[in-house]
């Protein structure tokens, strides 16, 4: 059990009104004094009484974050025993996630799955009958966070942290083989190589930084499926949707998922449409097919696009799929507003009990509503994004920021001379942490490199 | 008919390197031992290298003096070449080792075992163990002797069913054509303990007249010999040296194995046993690194009274002839005369997940194991375990507390620890990389690290302990100082600075900053440092690298401070894993088989997930509260 000082965020992410970020353990009070700063300036919140609520901002550095109240709750009388902090800012994605990670930059770590819970339990908080609950909370919300993890992580990235990965290893274990059989193998002609090597890991590193702002490391954003009947607009709408002046993302290449995707934002909303390869494929196929897919891709969605024909009369197709759409967060678009319209609105309204919007793909006709109408349901709180996603984000950031800072530590030990077993030291964290983004332990790896790539021994 | 009945308190079965250990260390805690050898003249025999220490190796025969072995001191009376390796590298892992006269390192162990109050030494092949009611009452011997004990130590080595392999030629022996042990395996078994079979080699001996060293490079021993005990001063282990010689294999070397290799045991599959990675035979090197052109050779002597040289590096199972073609396509070898041949040999072990952190076993009190029987190798891996192993022994007998060293405590608790907790499916060997503390596990402060506990079990004597609890103050102390001794930037600094090749000082500083310099030493700024008394060298080594690495020095203790954490947690013995339904089923299994001792422990069993420790956590808490 690690007693380190943790923190995540309380509340569900939206885009709407408060988000709680909580900080428990024994720095929280440490890490809360740097990064707050009351209006006047002065107030030192671990110098208040407990139980208490401060208005004031979050900071980082000379930079204000938000404006924020915050509660600060001393330990033992807390969830946790611990010393705990509550940061309510003004919600908003953006925001809370960047209250987080300045958080987790003077010094706490972004909370196991349950983590909290767990402690008030160990910590004797909790009621013993709630053992049970204790261990279903854990058990599903790392089982949720790791499928969410590996899930969400796009497929070019892992190709990409295994790699520097590989190439991590591979100079641990020349180190570290060099060490323990020096008369084989010498170290001495190894260090130009390594510098390459290390120069290298830090640029790849860097640049996966870079994308992860991005959001290009994980996937994002509301699963959005478009679905309907072939020819009914799909693919239309989806070009009108991911225009140039809207895409932010579009499939980057090398990527190993069969499902491509592309992110679109509307309204700083963002949406990850799922299977666009799908919807380009099925437009000129039997019906039938259309409604196999549409069962298929909603089922994986958070957000259901459908698409309806209005020129045409609606068939057994359609019906289905209003049947499939009921029970799910959807939209029904009467596309083709452009022609003549022969559907029911308001059969299809009581049908789905869904809004109706009536566009036009081609025509741009009302996909400023279609927009709106998706901004609202995010901030109504209908639609959330899954807060794992997020988590996961700033887990493998910080996770990337940890190893680029182990490997530039490595190139500053070798200018000025350190001796070479301290590189490893570092070596060895990056590598761990790498492994965390795609869920990898380090086990034997180390070991079974050396005995794999160099000849030892007597 | 009658039989010869004896009693004893503790047995120890097989006189290698662990045996002696464990036998010295039980009889010195005034126990009634008798240690058992299948020849009297194989007692702490060198079968394959004729050295002793090493990388890693060197830390376990340091932290093995320190808590009161007797390996670091037997080789500082018979060393022939002593070397500290890795010594331009960080001092975590400058390590010591020392070129053994082999036939001396024997002879000199035997003598300490014979003249050791309250041990018997003792020929004769135990064969059976004797148990009541899961716990250990004895053993029996070949000839049907028995001989009652209250704990047994199992050192066997290589000797369990042993079988040596070159070529076609089979022979049913130990190392060196001594006896095997042949029927304790069926003994060990019938007790329920999983026996696994394990491979391992050694290269040919060659008659030293027959070399031409004129063809190879000399390798010489230090001029500063470094002891390996801290019991002995290095001005009186200085001696003449005898010099070791590196030679390569060739392309036609491994032409000649490459064209062998049908005939070679190994890979007709002859040999069943699983080989180490890390000391593979020349014919492994050449298929698994073909594109290495050539592979150093170290011609090493076995002793100053025998003209017999060991082969370092061409350990092999070929055939006899196989094996002249390729040693006389090495250089300087050309015209070599092999004295014994080089062979595989394989052997009985055990699965050590079977044992606690004392090295006893789970399934049968009183019984404990060391050294290869564990499924470790090295004479030093062997000794390390042999120590504990006596010691907990002992310990039991004396109804007290068995000593575990944890992780963070040496490098003898990480090879336990390792040998414990993990799957083993080769022989297992230290290495420094196994250490995750090992800026603070380093062989030049094993006493200090370690001392308290010798003392404590009764193996360090008072005279030796306080020495060491002098040395930590002084070094304390003068930390303490040189942190706070100011240095200005005035002309004398600047000078001697710029004398050195060190940056001259912007402004002010200590001079426990300026021995952080990379370039700069304790011994360096003595001008500098006026009040400076005169301080023994190993107080001026602990000061200079505390110092200098404290930044690194001071991460690793606090990651220890967290290791410890999970460490203290321990498992009760009777738990059953078959009642928290939560785990998952792959960690119900490793964790009901392996029985750690700790939450720690349990963490390091692969197969275990984080959230099975958070399980096991929650449910302990329980158990707390509920008893």
């Amino acid at each position: 059990m690690k007693t380190d000082t943790i923190a995540a965020i309380a509340t569900a992410l939206s885009n709407a009104g408060l988000s709680i970020v909580r900080i428990s353990g024994e720095e929280a009070f440490d890490i809360i004094d740097r990064i707050y700063v009351s209006k006047n300036g002065k107030k030192v919140l671990s110098e208040q009484p407990s139980h208490t609520i401060h208005y004031g901002f979050i900071k980082d550095g000379d930079e204000i974050i938000d404006e924020v109240m915050v509660s600060i709750m001393k330990a033992p009388a807390t969830y946790t025993k611990e010393d705990v902090v509550e940061i309510n800012c003004h919600g908003g994605v953006i925001v809370t996630k960047k209250i987080l990670q300045t958080i987790i930059k003077y010094g706490a770590r972004i909370a196991e799955p349950g983590e909290f819970t767990k402690r008030a339990f160990l910590n004797g908080r909790i009621d013993l009958s709630q053992a049970e609950a204790v261990i279903d909370i854990i058990h599903a919300k790392s089982e949720y966070a790791l499928s969410s993890s590996l899930s969400q992580l796009k497929g070019s990235v892992l190709e990409k942290v295994k790699a520097i990965r590989d190439s991590v290893i591979y100079d641990i274990a020349y180190i570290e083989a060099a060490l323990d059989d020096p008369e084989h193998i010498i170290i001495e002609e190894y260090t130009e190589e390594l510098t390459t090597h290390i120069k290298s890991t830090i640029a790849n590193i860097e640049n996966l930084l870079a994308t992860a702002d991005n959001g290009k490391i994980i996937s994002e954003g509301i699963k959005t499926a478009i679905v309907g009947k072939p020819n009914a607009g799909k693919s239309s709408l989806l070009n009108n949707l991911v225009g140039e002046d809207r895409a932010i993302v579009t499939d980057i290449a090398g990527t190993t998922r069969d499902t491509l995707e592309e992110t679109i934002q509307l309204h700083g909303v963002v949406l990850n449409i799922i299977d666009t390869a799908g919807i380009r494929n099925t437009e000129d196929v039997v019906e039938k097919i259309g409604v196999d897919r549409a069962k298929k891709v909603a089922n994986n969605a958070d957000l259901v696009l459908y698409v309806i024909d209005g020129s045409r009369e609606l068939d057994t197709n359609d019906y289905e799929i209003m049947e499939l759409i009921k029970d799910r967060k959807a939209i029904v678009l009467v596309n083709k507003s452009d022609l003549n319209q022969v559907v029911d609105i308001e059969e299809i309204k009581k049908l789905t009990n869904k809004e109706v919007i009536v566009i036009s793909a081609k025509n741009n006709t009302n996909i400023e509503t279609l927009e709106k109408t998706v901004e609202s349901m995010f901030i109504n709180g209908k639609l959330s994004f899954n807060d794992e996603v997020y988590i996961t984000n700033v887990r493998h950031k910080t996770a990337l920021e940890e190893s680029l800072v182990s490997a530039k530590q490595v190139l500053y030990s070798i200018e000025s001379g350190m001796p070479e077993d301290f590189y490893t030291i570092d070596l060895m964290n990056a590598y761990a942490r790498l492994g965390e983004i795609i869920g990898e332990e380090v086990g034997e790896d180390l070991v079974n490199t050396i005995f794999q790539k160099f000849c030892m021994g007597k | 008919m009658p039989h010869v009945n004896e009693e004893y308190d503790v047995v120890v079965v097989g006189a290698g390197h662990a045996g002696c250990e464990a036998a010295l260390a039980s009889a010195r805690l005034s126990l009634n031992t008798i240690i058992f050898t299948i020849s009297m003249d194989s007692i702490a025999l060198m079968p394959c290298n004729p050295n002793v220490g090493g990388s890693s190796k060197g830390h376990l025969v340091r932290e093995l003096d320190a808590l009161g072995g007797e390996m670091g001191k037997n080789i500082d009376k018979t060393f022939i070449q002593s070397k500290m390796l890795n010594k331009s590298k960080g001092p975590a892992v400058h390590s010591l080792r020392a070129q053994a006269d082999k036939q001396d390192y024997s002879r000199e162990m035997r003598l300490v075992l014979e003249n050791t109050d309250n041990l018997t030494v003792r020929q004769g092949e135990v064969t059976e163990i004797l148990t009541e009611d899961g716990k250990v009452v004895g053993v029996k011997t070949f000839s049907g002797a028995t001989y009652a004990c209250k704990a047994v130590v199992l050192c066997t080595g290589t000797y369990l069913n042993a079988r040596c392999v070159y070529g076609d030629v089979s022979l049913y022996t130990g190392p060196n054509g001594l006896s095997a042990a042949t029927h304790l395996t069926d003994s060990l078994k019938s007790l329920g303990i999983e026996m696994y079979r394990f491979k391992t080699g050694t290269p040919a001996r060659i008659d030293k007249r027959s070399i031409d060293f004129s063809k190879m490079e000399e390798q010489k021993g230090d001029e500063d010999i470094v002891p390996f005990s801290f019991t002995n001063k290095p001005e009186d282990l200085q001696r003449d040296q005898i010099s070791c010689w590196l030679t390569y294999t060739n392309e036609k070397t491994h032409e000649i194995i490459r064209g062998s290799l049908d005939r070679s045991p190994l890979y007709s599959g002859d040999i069943e046993g699983t080989g180490p990675r890390y000391c593979p035979s020349i014919e492994d090197k050449v298929v698994r690194f073909a594109d290495k052109e050539r592979h150093q050779v170290f011609i090493e002597p076995e002793g100053s009274y025998t003209n017999e040289m060991y082969i370092g590096g061409m350990s092999s199972s070929l055939p006899e002839d196989v094996q002249y073609a390729m040693y006389r396509s090495v250089a300087g070898l050309e015209n070599a005369k092999i004295i014994r041949n080089a062979y595989a040999i394989e052997y009985d072990c055990i699965n050590a997940n079977q044992l606690k952190g004392s090295l006893e076993f789970k399934n049968v009190e009183g019984l404990f194991s060391g050294g290869q029987f564990n499924g470790s190798s090295g004479y030093e891996e062997a000794a390390a375990q042999g120590l504990m192993a006596g010691m907990n022994a002992a310990l039991k007998v004396l109804g007290k507390e068995p000593v575990v060293l944890d992780r963070s405590e040496g490098y003898i608790g990480v090879l336990i620890d390792d040998l414990v907790t993990k799957e083993t499916h080769e022989p297992y060997r230290m290495m420094t990389s196994r250490a995750e503390y090992r800026l603070i596990l380093r062989q030049d402060n094993a006493d200090l690290r370690l001392s308290e506990i010798g003392h404590n079990v009764g193996l360090i004597d008072d005279d030796r302990y306080e020495y060491v609890a002098k040395k930590r103050e002084m070094i304390r102390a003068e930390i303490i100082r040189l942190e706070e001794c100011k240095v200005g930037a005035n002309r004398e600094v600047q000078e001697l600075l710029e004398s050195l090749g060190s940056q001259p000082l912007k402004t002010g500083t200590t001079l426990a900053e300026l021995i952080r310099r990379p370039e700069l030493t304790y011994e360096d700024i003595a001008a500098l440092d006026s009040e400076r008394e005169e301080l023994p060298k190993d107080v001026i080594e602990q000061v200079n690298i505390n110092i200098k690495y404290d930044g690194y020095i001071t991460r690793q203790l606090k990651q220890v401070e967290q290791f410890k954490k999970l460490e203290n947690k321990k498992i009760p013995a009777d738990i059953n894993y078959d009642d928290i339904n939560s785990l998952r089923i792959e960690a119900r299994q490793k964790l009901s088989t392996i029985r750690p001792a700790s939450v720690g422990q349990a963490s390091r069993i692969s197969g275990v997930s984080p959230a099975d420790i958070s399980v096991l956590l929650v449910y302990l808490e329980v158990l707390r509260h509920s008893k």
